[in-house]
């Protein structure tokens, strides 16, 4: 029966309504609620050098695999250079190249990255790696080292925290004081560990990048020593041996190649500068559905110039509006004027606020109906007689503006929001009805309407829900086919119960 | 104060929704609308199938044949005018009698005297769409100005009742009469205050009445009791609603109809969205008794056998028979 495919024409709706929200909300990570705030980082790295007389060619490692972190955005500042990203022998690298520079150059590679917990670690299993061929003394320190720490570890984490443990605390072992003699800085020593682990044929690599906290003018990078456990990459803290990560580390690169090489400059220098921002959710997650190449993007309000959004931010409270009225005529069952009239007031009052709204809207209506009823005894046609209504109405907004203006009421002077051909409409059937069925009906059934308008108004002037609209318009979807489902809906209105009444027996 | 669901189910209620949805939409073609909403129309075809209906006088489809109306109505002293795609009673102009002093002056049935040049202008605002259900133009129509029956004559105030029967699948099954009241200014409307009393259908008496959705026992403007009317030639008044569905096609139906004090029952108009006032009217649901006529629906009987069946099945004493059976 057409029953049946109504209930299955509104669960496809619901479907397909729910699965688009769900993707934006869940995978995209659009924010269900407004003004919703993330940091995002900006991470500056100046690379200055003086150039040489021949050609330059600018090599910097770049981040590629940035565990807890998702990029924005990424760009350079190099004038007349040429830039390119590519993959190289250690992650991704930046090039910049020039025939020909004089003197002090500084390039500039800015990249934006915000958190996110579900990027994950997705590097590839790295193979055994081979025995590093390490010179006498060096080979049986390294030798009687990794043994002895074998010994006094279970697994390739507890030999890593050991090593460490034991690297670090040099006075103890002439073997680490041998290994350890010409290392100075925290990345010298990491290498060297790496060699041990390599030794004991462990994958191990050093990681470079920096703490995110606040703003830094100048920030240090920081090694870090990362191990393979066979399964997954382990981080830990090269000086104390505690497998962890500094909180919101951002990787920069990994392994032991140099950050940056200059072709052709001399006195090559890196600098780091850290800028926090605030960026609306909503901007990343358009930012990141656009990288993703997801189509959800293109039909996005947000891609509308802003003026249009502003229209559409108010539009796409209609639909709620319909929601409301559907529910309640077809299941409260409330008598008003014009099937959507109270929607098109409830707008109005959107701008004039509740109370003046009502106070306006009622003026109005009553100051329309007293001259409508002088007009009836003019006896004019209808359709002049409703051109003289809506003329009426406009003389009568600008009077309730002009006079409240006068009295230093400014919120009378909104009542020139009110949807006046609809006003005019609900006056001609309100002065019918009064005529026709007596001032009882009409005043219940204006009164229906403006009930109606408080009911619409109080759901179309919440914010989070035009928010959520506004982001996610598939709830439309989900909203049709709720109304589809009213529409099927044959069980009595509340009010017919009090109608009925007499009919209940027990 | 409220009923609850369950009771009103129980009692087999059938609420707006379920009109609307199971009965109107799947029975009513929107096609066949026009045979009902507009009187012209449902005229012909009634008179077509040999059903009595109110002479037309003439009919005024534009504005300026307005000025035809005095040629329409000749000396008649009473008439009816009526916009032909009017709804719910509204628009219509029931006309008694003439001034003594001024001919041209005509007296309403509510005793207010009215001007010709009135009288235009209300023709010209019908034809102009005022009354009609879409808007649209439409037309005047000036007809018989029905002289009811005496046996509505304590019950009513001015006006003329009439005898409503809903109709469904061709097969008559619940009648009200409509009477009239000062508040509703002489028109049989319920919703505009007119008394609505049910009517027993195997007997033709009525019932109970109910005002503005309350049972009432006396008619409010004249003191006299509503009840145990019997109603004349009623076997005639079904027969002839049976057959307004041979005429409109529409299986959910409500037929209007008056009696005439010479003519007898007249067809007055046909409606195809009948209001649900006529289960408080009589007391009863109108859910059963259609389930009941979808059990014993057969598309070969006519009109008399319907009706037959109609008085047969639908008697005031037999609903809880009725409650047993269908409520499966």
């Amino acid at each position: 029966m057409n029953q049946r495919y109504v209930y299955l024409l509104a669960a496809m709706l619901t479907a397909i309504g729910l699965s688009v929200f769900l993707y934006k909300w869940q995978v995209l990570g659009f924010p269900l609620t407004e003004n919703q705030e993330a940091p995002v980082w900006t991470v500056e790295a100046a690379v200055s050098f003086q150039s040489g007389p021949s050609s330059i060619k600018v090599r910097l490692n770049v981040p590629l695999l940035t565990p807890g972190f998702r990029t924005l955005n990424e760009n350079s500042v190099s004038r007349g250079y040429g830039f390119s990203t590519k993959f190289g022998s250690s992650g991704r690298e930046a090039q910049w190249a020039i025939r020909r520079a004089d003197g002090e150059q500084t390039i500039y590679y800015r990249i934006s990255v915000y958190e996110d917990d579900r990027v994950d670690e997705s590097d590839t299993t790295p193979p055994f790696p081979p025995t590093p061929s390490v010179n006498e003394p060096m080979k049986t320190a390294v030798d009687v080292l990794v043994a002895d720490v074998r010994d006094h570890s279970a697994d390739i984490a507890s030999f890593t925290t050991e090593l460490l443990r034991r690297m670090n605390d040099s006075s103890s072992d002439p073997n680490v004081e041998l290994l350890t003699a010409g290392v100075s800085t925290s990345e010298e020593f990491v290498d060297v560990v790496t060699t041990l682990l390599a030794s004991a044929h462990i994958p191990s690599r050093m990681v470079h990048g920096f703490p995110l906290a606040g703003r830094q003018r100048s920030a240090e990078l920081v090694t870090w020593l990362e191990v393979h456990d066979g399964d997954r990459w382990l981080y830990f803290n090269p000086t104390t041996g505690e497998q962890s990560l500094p909180k919101r580390f951002l990787v920069w690169w990994r392994g032991n190649e140099p950050l940056v090489s200059v072709e052709g400059g001399s006195k090559v220098q890196v600098d780091f500068a850290i800028q926090l921002n605030h960026v609306e959710s909503v901007a990343i997650a358009e930012t990141q559905a656009a990288q993703r190449g997801a189509s959800a993007i293109d039909f996005s309000l947000y891609s509308l110039p802003i003026q249009t959004q502003a229209v559409y931010s108010v539009l796409l409270m209609i639909p709620i509006g319909a929601l409301v009225m559907v529910i309640m005529r077809n299941i409260v069952g409330i008598d008003a004027f014009g099937t959507f009239m109270p929607v098109l007031i409830a707008l109005a009052f959107r701008e004039t606020k509740l109370l003046w709204g009502l106070i306006l809207f009622t003026l109005l209506v009553t100051l329309g109906l007293t001259i409508r009823f002088l007009l009836e005894r003019l006896r004019l046609l209808l359709v002049p007689r409703l051109g003289a209504v809506l003329i009426v109405v406009v003389m009568l907004m600008l009077f309730i503006s002009l006079t409240s203006h006068r009295l230093g009421m400014e919120m009378g002077l909104s009542v020139a929001l009110f949807p006046m051909v609809i006003i005019s409409m609900t006056i001609e059937r309100m002065s019918v009805v009064w005529e026709e069925r007596g001032a009882a009906d009409s005043i219940r059934a204006g009164l229906g309407s403006m009930l109606l308008a408080v009911a619409a108004y109080t759901f179309m002037v919440m914010a989070w829900l035009e928010y959520l609209i506004f982001t996610f318009p598939e709830l439309l979807l989900v909203i049709l086919a709720f109304v589809m489902l009213v529409g099927r809906y044959t069980g009595y209105r509340l009010t017919e119960l009090k109608r009925f009444k007499e009919l209940a027996r027990d | 104060m409220f009923a609850t669901a369950k009771k009103l189910r129980a009692a087999g209620v059938l609420g707006l929704n379920e009109r609307n949805a199971d009965f109107i939409m799947r029975l009513n073609p929107r096609s066949l609308y026009p045979r009902v909403d507009d009187k012209l129309l449902t005229k012909e075809l009634a008179l077509a199938a040999g059903m009595a209906v109110p002479d037309l006088y003439g009919v005024i489809a534009h504005q300026g044949e307005a000025r035809n109306f005095a040629g329409i109505i000749g000396d008649r002293d009473s008439f009816v005018i009526k916009p032909a795609q009017g709804s719910g009673g509204d628009g219509i102009l029931v006309v008694t009698g003439r001034s003594e002093r001024k001919r041209d002056c005509f007296r309403l049935s509510s005793g207010v005297l009215i001007s010709e040049g009135e009288i235009h202008h209300h023709i010209a605002n019908t034809v102009s769409g005022q009354y009609s259900l879409s808007g649209h133009r439409d037309k005047a129509l000036i007809e018989y100005c029905v002289r009811f029956d005496p046996v509505f004559a304590a019950v009513s105030h001015q006006g003329v009742p009439d005898i409503r029967v809903v109709v469904y699948r061709g097969y008559p099954a619940m009648a009200m009469v409509r009477l009239p009241t000062r508040a509703s200014d002489g028109k049989a409307n319920l919703h505009q205050g007119a008394v609505g009393a049910g009517i027993d259908l195997s007997t033709g008496t009525t019932l109970n009445g109910v005002l503005n959705d309350i049972v009432v026992d006396e008619h409010p403007d004249t003191g006299a009791l509503v009840a145990d009317l019997e109603i004349p030639q009623w076997n005639f008044i079904l027969e002839s609603s049976a057959r307004g569905y041979d005429v409109t096609g529409l299986g959910y139906l409500g037929v209007d109809m008056v009696i005439d004090a010479k003519r007898g029952p007249l067809i007055l108009e046909m409606n195809a969205r009948p209001g649900l006032n006529i289960q408080i009217a009589n007391n009863a649901g109108l859910s059963l008794r259609l389930a009941r006529i979808d059990e014993i629906y057969d598309a070969t009987a006519t009109p008399e056998q319907r009706a037959a069946i109609a008085q047969r099945e639908f008697s005031a004493e037999n609903r809880s028979g009725l409650v047993r059976e269908t409520n499966d």
